[in-house]
């Protein structure tokens, strides 16, 4: 019962973020919102940008690609020499080259994957300038994207999509910067760590325990990890660490900040469009899935832990408690865990390898999805919008028209722009994952046996390369081969699309509108959103079941233990 | 292609300096003005002892002592070095996880307590202070008994440590173990045999 008010708290916060934030996000793209003008302005002078000359999509592309690389470098270079950077109390030295490789792409492409140990590997100052700094950036870059491509949609005959500088300087100041900040205030208060001093020796004379705790700047690092989607969190359990996610109020927390900004986006979109029923539809194409989701993995995790039942001893009415906190109960983790693989988030408050088979399949079937349901921060918005104009080209073939969305004509160059946005996620997780498991190297991998042991490299290639970061934590990654292949997956899985999307908003940018007339497919209905999911759950389960087969649903059906 | 390299450079130097130093040094400021005691890790002390974080598990035997989720062999940490959160992931149909869970069940019978769920599990950060009021509840008897102690004023101990669900419905309750244990000790001391 708790839990239904739970559910109902969620919804309530999300239904005035939408409202809310969202409108408040157009605002801020559209120039509107300039209360920190004063603080804009020198950082324009000072990189040599004017605000207001926009870009065509290629030059939007290119500044993209270059401030992402330089992000990659700057990431890279300070794991390398933490060594000798201040705020370093356990004088930790530098990250190796292939971890630090892979930990710097997986933060500047928003997706978090950890192959580390945060407490053991990171110094305060790689955390707080490297990585906390990336947990704001790389969700800016994702939501400028998104906010390019609705441009394309809004705009008639224009050559430009905005400015991506401005996109992103606009995005940190007035969206993530202050709610990340206030949110802060909230995990601290109610436990989280916050402080440059090192670690703590504790001697407990009631038990003679003896402790060394690992402390850090990090009640400042959750909000933003969420916010952003990120996911990537401080210490090695992530959100499952008391430091980290110290109530089950900041469990809350957690989960509608991870829900709030790409939610909000279908609002932003509706009204940039100039028709919020056209929001409301992706919205609710989302929360369809999302909802089912929820409700299959809950009912999962719901049910006793296979090898728990299997030693007879206890009784689980409380669901699988394995790899979960007490403070937070099965239901609550479970709710935090869907919410953050279907958005790209990654970010754990239990063990997603001890979910039961099907409640790990829940997880990996989310991101297997696209990440759409709500998604990333931007990239949820643009990849769905991928889904709906191919709902749109499928809807026309079936009627016999030339198909239409938001008032633009969608034809061949758009098609196959969506179409190999679309792909790209699969094909990559599909052929890594065979390589993986067709080599030594990829074999020695995984902790587990039998078909969990290939649902650890299916879901850490899922995982990776649908900017995700969460992980069948079993797998030991922190190989060369695992490092380096991942970081591909990362790239291909994040620039591999945003480039199509900046592309079909370029090209949808310099269209004109068509009229609406009789004939034209209405994209605000019960008719459309059902389109849109089918077309989302037909592409996923197309080329994923095979996968899977082999994975949690043979884990489900078999009886024994590995 | 140079312009945009400089921009990158610019402004990655202004996002560090900014997102990075400014936001993580002004976090802590504020941090440690209002929450002193949250930031520094919700340290507990004992007559000016550092006795542990009210929110690092730790390894307590029984029955002389309320006992916690079974985390502590799992740790990969050698003693006096750093602890490192969640590092056991068992998969749901592990032989090795059944094998953990049946001897552990097995130990709590010897020492008469009836396990409950979370006694037998490990928990996602391998640090979770928390217990569940049955969980605690179970081991009041044996507790008692260790500690020649009234069932009743051990069983009144609990239920005045039990944690409701935050605002009512957000999480599940649960009872700190540290907590526990530290009013055990002062009962203790106040019956004169501390």
């Amino acid at each position: 019962m708790s839990y239904f008010w739970v559910i109902v708290a969620l919804v309530v916060v999300l239904a005035l973020a939408w409202r809310f934030l969202g409108s408040y996000m157009e605002a801020v793209f559209a120039g509107r919102v300039r209360f920190f003008a004063w603080a804009e302005r020198p950082v324009y002078r000072l990189i040599g940008v004017d605000p207001e000359v926009e870009q065509p999509w290629q030059r939007y592309a290119g500044a993209l690609i270059v401030f992402s690389g330089m992000a990659i470098l700057f990431t890279y270079l300070i794991q390398r020499l933490q060594g000798s950077l201040p705020l370093n109390p356990q004088h930790l030295g530098a990250v190796p080259p292939a971890l630090a490789w892979n930990t710097a792409v997986s933060f500047a492409t928003n997706t978090n994957w950890q192959n580390y140990a945060g407490e053991t590997t990171m110094s305060y100052f790689t955390q707080m300038a490297a990585l906390t700094v990336q947990q704001f950036v790389s969700a800016a870059v994702g939501i400028a994207v998104a906010i390019a491509l609705v441009r394309g949609f809004a705009r008639r005959n224009s050559p430009t999509i905005g400015n991506f500088w401005v996109d992103i300087i606009r995005c940190t100041f007035y969206v993530l910067l202050p709610i990340a900040f206030l949110a802060g205030f909230v995990f601290v208060g109610e436990g989280a760590v916050q402080t440059l001093a090192g670690t703590v020796t504790v001697h407990d004379f009631l038990n003679g325990t003896t402790q060394v705790i690992a402390r850090g700047p990090v009640g400042f690092m959750e909000p933003i990890k969420q916010l952003g989607t990120n996911g990537g969190g401080f210490f090695n359990a992530n959100g499952a660490d008391p430091f980290e996610d110290p109530s089950a109020l900041t469990n809350f927390l957690s989960i509608a900040l991870i829900l709030c900004i790409p939610v909000a986006l279908t609002y932003t979109f509706g009204k940039m469009v100039g028709n919020r029923r056209q929001g409301a539809a992706l919205l609710a194409a989302m929360a369809i899935i999302f909802g089912t989701w929820v409700g299959f993995s809950s009912y999962a995790e719901h049910q006793p832990n296979p090898a728990v039942a299997a030693a007879n001893v206890v009784s689980q009415h409380q669901g699988n408690m394995v790899g979960k906190e007490v403070r937070f109960g099965s239901m609550q983790t479970t709710l935090y865990n869907v919410s953050s693989t279907q958005t790209s988030t990654g970010s754990v408050s239990g063990a997603n390898d001890s979910f039961t088979p099907m409640g790990g399949f829940g997880l990996l079937t989310g991101m297997m999805l696209g990440e759409v349901t709500p998604g990333g921060v931007g990239s949820g918005l643009y990849t769905i919008l991928l889904f709906a104009i191919i709902a749109v080209f499928i809807g026309g073939l079936m009627i016999g028209r030339t198909p239409e969305y938001l008032g633009k004509k969608i034809q061949a160059k758009e098609v196959k722009l969506a179409s190999f946005g679309v792909l790209v996620m699969p094909i990559t997780v599909l052929v890594l994952t065979a390589v993986a498991v067709s080599v030594p190297a990829g074999r020695a991998g995984p902790s587990n046996a039998g078909p969990h042991a290939f649902s650890e490299i299916l879901y850490a290639f899922t995982s990776q390369a649908n900017n995700n970061g969460s992980a069948f934590a079993g797998l030991s990654g922190d190989t060369a081969f695992y490092n380096i292949l991942g970081g591909v997956a990362m790239l291909l899985g994040r620039f591999a699309i945003i480039v199509p999307c900046l592309a079909l908003g370029g090209t949808l940018a310099a269209k004109g509108a068509v009229a609406e007339s009789a004939g034209t497919f209405r994209t605000d209905t019960p008719l459309f959103i059902g389109l849109v999911i089918g077309v989302i759950i037909i592409v996923g389960g197309l080329t994923f079941f095979p996968a899977v087969s082999l994975g949690p649903i043979a884990e489900q059906l078999s009886k024994g233990l590995f | 292609m140079l312009a945009n390299l400089r921009r990158s450079f610019l402004l990655s130097l202004v996002f560090l300096a900014l997102l990075g130093l400014v936001y993580g040094f002004a976090g802590t400021g504020v941090s440690m003005l209002f929450f002193k005691h949250q930031a520094e890790g919700s340290l507990v002390k004992d007559g000016g002892r550092l006795i542990g974080s009210a929110e690092i598990e730790q390894a307590w035997t029984g029955p002389r002592w309320f006992q916690g989720r079974p985390d502590a062999s799992l740790l990969t940490n050698k003693p006096g070095q750093v602890i490192v959160s969640g590092t056991q992931q068992w998969g749901p149909r592990s032989k090795e996880l059944e094998a953990f869970v049946a001897a552990k069940a097995a130990l709590l019978k010897r020492e008469g307590i009836k396990p409950t769920n979370e006694l037998v599990t490990n928990s996602g950060s391998l640090v979770d202070p928390d217990i569940s009021p049955d969980g605690a509840y179970a081991q009041v008897d044996s507790v008692a008994k260790a500690n020649h102690l009234s069932v009743h004023a051990v069983n009144a101990l609990v239920a005045s440590h039990v944690h409701g669900r935050e605002l009512g419905f957000f999480g599940a309750p649960y009872v700190n173990v540290l907590e526990l244990n530290m009013a055990l000790y002062s009962l203790e001391r106040s019956a004169g045999r501390g």
